[in-house]
This record gives structure tokens, C-alpha cells and sequence, in this order.
């Protein structure tokens, strides 16, 4: 018989509207939903919302592989204190997660560190190197239903398309990393003016938005069930907003830092702030977030990309691109993301909760029955990246020096407290 | 000043301060033993991870008449590989006690990320397309020496060539328009950055446009690399719409300067030989090196001592 944990006098937010009240869990399930409940253990939820878990679709966890930076159990960790219950692990691990041996892996590595669930995501083409597929089969009855060579995008226009033939037959989602690779050569940071001034090869918004525009209407032919990771333009979201207009199968997510951070950062020649693609422009912001605000993009999703030290210790042309998220992503959202805290937890945790296809554990609502994956944040509270603290074994943090707001006070894990007052418990 | 990495960061005063501790060094060079003991005990380190041969000699010489010692460190950058290296260098070769870095780097921002790894002054000698201060002063300070005019108010200065890479090009815009000029300007529009609209300069994409209404031609050496990379169709098409001939040297104006930062590709951006141009100062760019070096080594490390005594 597990211990009884009660949350006390928060502001439960659901789909069908708020309401205060206490929240009785037992044996990884929702009992009870009242008034001075009691419990063994009390976790005080004042001035708190209370809400389901959030799901990241976009975590690169980097075992098996490069431990250096992050491991399952430490990405984990990181996951719980930023609130989420389940994180989908990107697959460009070493070796590459387009086996069933290596999916397996990481999925039970996710169970050892217990902190969430980890779901492994595949490759769409072996070893990512955009040549034959997957085996998107055999990886769809090891449970995966999310495939990406997120890192790349599949530059192969008839390969891409056969992806998505074969991904319709299987039932599965395809998310697309949109970069043609022959207009990013060598490319660090946003074509812009900044990049004018230093000199730098440019990365432009058009190697996006074409190969946004392409699998949009490979979708149209395919009918296939398609994601757009880490959309950072304007005109991409243009794209989509149409593409759905048209009724097609479409979701796409956006990342905190493409919401908050914008090209100039890079004259600072610091390397924490070189991404894949790269900081953008205000006026990609304002479009990012009207997006946002009209249901063309679903989700925000970290890129959690952690890299040790040593490698970001480079000049901005060699250092890898890449930032940390997981325990920034939902004070990053309300400082900068003009959004209501609604949307805050439906692109947080409902609508990715859907697109990973977990919602029958994740992005539920507190409700009696309901499973207990659940996060428990102060919306008001102020803070700062303190990097001695991160849980993430790199820290890669572009957010040292500035004020989030809104902090994971406590989470909950099938049942189980992973966080309590901001602390891990394993 | 502590260091000297690029021109906005030397600012119009500083520059002028420069430029004016110049002459003293002129003065000095052309004495029978051109050497002071101003730097005497002072280190300077050249950190070369890029060749360049007359770049590197030119500060050393500089460093060697205000005798100060010199320590070389010349690698090509694939024998030290990635950034922790760079750091262990930059420390290693701090911990020998140097005041004064040279740095020569193909990667945009080294001479900014290495400050968090030292105290010594860090002079930018070069990084990647960026910024190469010295020899944005040089090109200043020989312009004055051929105008005998210390403003260059209303002079209309052309660049000609692959301005997207060129680090002399992005120093020598903000350096020349900050003593006043006009500049301009001529590339093919694959040569230029994709937006140089918050620029003070003009473009103009034909060379013989601009040919009878430049005071300076500054020259910029094509990389035949920029062929291969789709920049420009042929070496030979390039050399015919943007290099120096005999023609278009005939339709300049009597008084306008020919400058090239060298090394010259003859045959591609330079159809003639400098000597054949009456108001070449490509030689004078190279001996104002020296000095212009020795008057930003004695700006940053000089504090208190005199240009005065012999050595």
C-alpha cells in the first residue's frame, strides 16, 4: 500500500474550467477531489496551480552516447523539477535510436531513473543519415509512434514522401527538423544584419519554409499524420496556419528560446546562444506567438540540448548548436510568452500530451480515476538560473542573468512526489 | 585602452589617438637605429592559428623596436584542434607572463571568448570575416600620409571585390567613414552580406560606374575559392567586370590612390603591376604596418614610459 499524498488549497486548472480544492492520490490514481483532505503526505499548494503533468516532445537525452552531457536518469531529473511527466527522447543518440535494442534501451533506462516516463521517439531513416528508412515497422511494435532525424531534415523529397506512405500505413506521426541543408552550409546564426556585421555565414529563413512548404504538401498527397519541430519564422507559420486552414493533418510546436531570445545575442560571441535553427528576429516572435494564440502552433516544446562544457568553450563556428530547457521552459512561457495560463498548460502539456498519442496517461485532467501525473507551479514567482544548480548535467543555460517567472514548485509522478517544494527526491 | 579587437571598440577618438602616436613611430623608424626601450620587459605573444606570414612579422617588428620580447606561438589550426585546446594555449601561454596577445584566428569572436581565459591586452589580428583593426589604421594612416589631410571629410573611397569576406573590408568601412569619408561599395551581389542596408555605405555593382569619381581604390583579394563556391561563374569573368586594368587605371582621376591589403592575386583582382599605377601605396601600406603596430603595442602596454632614449 503506497502513501497517501493530498495537494492542499490550489487552484486546479482542467479543460472545462478552475476550481480550488484539494487533491487525494493513492496507488498512482486521483481518489478524491474536495475540501480539507487529508493524507500522509501534504504537499501545500497555495497560491499554486495544480494541472497535469507537462510533456516535452523534443528532449535530447543523449544516452546512449555522449553521457557526458546528460543521461537518461539526469535529463530526467531536470524533466521533473521543470514540471513535466514525460519527455520524448530524440533520437540522435550513439548509436542512433533506429532499433529496436536501442529504443528498448532508452525506454528502460527511462523506468530506472523513475522520475518520467521517457518515450523513446525513431529515427525515420537509418542511422539519420537521410538515405533508407527506418525500420518504421518493426520500431512501431516496440511502441514508438513518433519518428524524426531531428538534427537533420530528411533532405530526399522522394524519401521524405515514401516516409509518409509507409508512416500512414503504420499509424504514425513524422516530425520534420525543416532545414535544406544546401542553404545552411556552414551556417551559425540568423541571415540578419548582425550577421552582416560579423561576418558570419547566415542561416536563412527561406531553408525553413521550404521544406515546411514541401511536407506540407507532401502531407496533402500522402495523407500522412506530420509534426513541424522548433518552427522559428514568420512565414513558416504563415505556412501552417494555412496548410490547417486546409484541414490537413498538421501540428507544430515552437521552443521557449525562439520565443524569448533573438539574433543580436550572438554579438556577444557567446556560444550558449548558437541553436539549431537559430534565434530570430522580434518580428519572428510576435508571428511565433500569434501562432500561438491562434492555434497554428500546438505545442512548446525545449529542445533540451545539453552539451558538456569543453564543447561550447569553442568559437561560434565550431561549438555544436544547442541550449538547455527542461528547468527553464515554463518560467521562460510566462515571462516572456504573453500567453494566458491556460494556454500556458494546454501547449505544455494537453496539446503534446495528444501529439506524442500519451493522453491517456499524460495532459489529463484532475479529476477522480484520472492517473496522477500531475505539476503543481506558482505562476508570480520570480527567479533567476542559479548554473550551480541545475539538475542537467551541462549547463548550457542562455537564461543566466535574467528573470523567469513562474517556478515548478511541486510534481508528481504516477502517484509519487518527484519534486517537492522545487527539490528532486531522487 | 586594454585591448584593441575592432574598430567600434577603438571608437573615432581612440582611433585618432592612434593615428597621431603613428607619427612619432614614423619618426622613430626613419632614425639610423630605429629601436626604443619603451616595452623593455614587456611580452607580447603572437597566436598565429592562421597563417599570415607578413601580418605576424609586421607586429613582431613592431614589438622588437619598442624591445619588447617576443614569444611565437605559429599554429595551423588543424594541429590544435577544438576550443578546449585554445583555452589550455591562451593559459599556458599566460602562466609564461605575457602582456600583450596577437591574434590571428579563421573563427569569428576568438579575440572576445579568449579574454575569459587571460589578463594580458588581446590585439585582434584577424578573426575569421570579422574585424582586422591594424590594418584598417594602417590603410587610414597611409591615406593621410598621401593627402597630407587628417580628415577625410567628402573623400569618396571605393572597395572593390569580395566584401562578404573580408574582414579588412568590414574594419576599413567603419574606420573610414568614421573620419568622414565616403565610401562605396563594388562587388557582384554574391560578393556582398545579404543585408547591408544599416551601413554607411553606397553600392554599386559595376566598377566602371564609380572608376572616374573614387579619390581611394582599395583592391580586395579574391579567393579562388569563391569560384567553386558558386560566388562567381570564372576567376576570368571576375577579373574582367572587377579587376584593376590598364583601362580603367587610365580612366581614374590623376590624384586618386590605389591600395590593395596584399597578398595580390596579379591576374585576377590586379591586371597590372602596382608600379605601373602612379599613386600606388601598396609599398606604403606595408612599411606603415610596422609603425602603426608599434603605436597600438605602445598605446595598450606603454602606460607611463617615454618614446624618448635609445635602446
Amino acid at each position: 500500500m503506497s502513501k497517501t499524498v493530498v495537494i492542499k488549497g490550489g487552484k486546479i486548472i482542467n479543460h472545462d474550467g478552475e476550481l480550488r480544492a484539494d487533491v487525494r492520490i493513492e496507488n498512482e490514481i486521483v481518489v478524491e477531489v474536495g475540501a480539507n483532505l487529508k493524507g500522509d503526505v501534504e504537499l501545500d499548494a497555495s497560491g499554486c496551480i495544480v494541472t497535469s503533468g507537462f510533456v516535452d516532445l523534443h528532449a535530447h537525452l543523449r544516452e546512449p552516447g555522449k553521457e557526458e552531457a546528460e543521461t537518461i536518469e539526469t535529463g530526467s531529473r531536470a524533466g521533473a523539477l521543470g514540471g513535466y511527466t514525460a519527455l520524448v527522447a530524440m533520437p540522435n543518440t550513439d548509436p542512433p535510436q533506429d532499433s529496436v535494442a536501442v529504443i528498448d534501451f532508452v525506454r528502460e533506462q527511462g523506468k530506472r531513473a523513475g522520475l518520467v516516463d521517457v518515450i523513446p521517439s525513431g529515427c525515420i531513416t537509418l542511422g539519420r543519415q537521410g538515405e533508407t528508412l527506418a525500420p518504421m515497422a518493426e520500431l512501431a511494435q516496440a511502441g514508438v509512434n513518433f519518428f524524426t532525424d531531428d538534427g537533420f531534415g530528411v533532405q530526399d523529397a522522394s524519401l521524405m514522401r515514401r516516409a509518409l506512405e509507409y508512416a500512414r500505413g503504420l499509424g504514425v506521426t513524422l516530425a520534420q527538423h525543416c532545414e535544406v541543408a544546401e542553404l545552411t552550409k556552414g551556417a551559425v546564426m540568423s541571415e540578419c544584419q548582425c550577421c552582416t556585421d560579423l561576418g558570419l555565414p547566415g542561416w536563412p529563413a527561406i531553408a525553413e519554409e521550404l521544406m515546411v512548404f514541401r511536407d506540407i504538401e507532401l502531407v496533402r498527397i500522402t495523407g500522412a499524420t506530420m509534426h513541424f519541430l522548433h518552427l522559428s519564422t514568420a512565414r513558416s507559420v504563415d505556412l501552417v496556419r494555412a496548410a490547417k486552414r486546409d484541414g490537413l493533418p498538421i501540428t507544430a510546436e515552437v521552443t521557449p528560446h525562439h520565443l524569448s531570445l533573438t539574433q543580436e545575442l550572438l554579438a556577444s560571441y557567446d556560444s550558449v546562444y548558437k541553436v539549431n535553427p537559430p534565434l530570430r528576429s522580434n518580428d519572428d516572435i510576435r508571428a511565433l506567438k500569434i501562432g500561438l494564440l491562434d492555434g497554428t502552433i500546438d505545442a512548446i516544446a525545449t529542445d533540451h540540448a545539453p552539451h558538456p562544457r569543453r564543447d561550447k568553450e569553442m568559437s561560434l563556428d565550431m561549438a555544436p548548436p544547442g541550449m538547455l530547457g527542461l528547468e527553464t521552459a515554463l518560467g521562460v512561457v510566462l515571462a516572456f510568452g504573453d500567453l494566458e495560463i491556460k494556454d500556458v498548460v494546454a501547449l505544455l502539456s494537453w496539446n503534446p500530451a495528444r501529439i506524442a498519442k500519451i493522453d491517456n496517461a499524460h495532459g489529463r485532467p484532475i479529476a477522480v480515476s484520472e492517473p496522477a501525473n500531475i505539476c503543481i507551479f506558482d505562476p508570480e514567482l520570480s527567479w533567476s538560473v542559479d548554473l550551480q544548480r541545475l539538475a542537467s548535467k551541462s549547463i548550457n543555460s542562455p537564461y543566466v542573468g535574467r528573470t523567469l517567472r513562474g517556478k515548478v514548485r511541486h510534481t508528481i509522478f504516477r502517484g509519487t512526489p518527484t519534486v517537492i517544494d522545487g527539490q528532486a527526491q531522487k | 585602452m586594454k585591448h584593441l579587437r575592432s574598430i567600434d571598440e577603438l571608437g573615432h577618438s581612440g582611433l585618432l589617438e592612434i593615428l597621431q602616436l603613428t607619427d612619432h613611430m614614423t619618426e622613430i623608424n626613419q632614425r639610423p637605429v630605429p629601436k626604443v626601450p619603451a616595452l623593455r620587459g614587456r611580452t607580447v605573444a603572437s597566436l598565429f592559428f592562421e597563417d599570415s606570414t607578413r601580418t605576424r612579422l609586421s607586429f613582431e617588428t613592431a614589438a622588437k623596436r619598442l624591445s619588447a620580447d617576443t614569444l611565437t606561438f605559429n599554429v595551423s589550426t588543424s594541429s590544435v584542434n577544438k576550443g578546449e585546446s585554445l583555452r589550455d594555449t591562451v593559459a599556458t601561454i599566460t602562466d609564461m607572463g605575457v602582456d600583450a596577445f596577437v591574434v590571428r584566428h579563421k573563427s569569428v569572436g576568438i579575440p572576445w571568448q579568449i579574454e575569459q581565459w587571460t589578463k594580458a591586452s588581446i590585439i585582434n589580428a584577424g578573426d575569421g570575416a570579422h574585424q582586422h583593426p591594424t590594418q584598417a589604421i594602417v590603410d587610414c594612416y597611409t591615406i593621410r600620409e598621401a593627402t597630407h589631410t587628417a580628415r577625410f571629410d567628402g573623400m569618396q573611397i571605393t572597395i572593390v571585390g569580395d566584401i562578404k569576406h573580408s574582414r579588412v573590408a568590414r574594419s576599413n568601412i567603419q574606420a573610414f567613414s568614421m573620419l568622414g569619408a565616403k565610401v562605396t561599395l563594388v562587388a557582384p551581389p554574391t560578393l556582398l552580406p545579404p543585408d547591408v542596408s544599416h551601413w554607411p555605405v553606397e553600392v554599386n555593382h559595376h566598377l566602371d560606374d564609380v572608376i572616374p569619381t573614387s579619390d581611394v581604390l582599395y583592391m580586395l583579394r579574391l579567393q579562388s575559392e569563391r569560384m567553386s563556391q558558386g560566388h562567381v561563374p570564372t576567376l576570368r569573368e571576375y577579373s574582367e567586370q572587377y579587376g584593376l586594368t590598364q583601362k580603367r587605371v587610365a580612366r581614374l582621376r590623376d590624384s586618386a590612390i590605389v591600395m590593395h591589403p596584399g597578398p595580390m592575386n596579379r591576374g585576377v583582382e590586379m591586371q597590372i603591376d602596382p608600379s605601373d599605377v602612379k599613386n600606388s601605396l601598396i609599398h606604403r601600406q606595408v612599411a606603415n604596418g610596422v609603425s602603426v603596430r608599434m603605436a597600438v603595442l605602445f598605446d595598450l602596454l606603454g602606460s607611463g614610459a617615454n618614446l624618448g632614449g635609445q635602446a
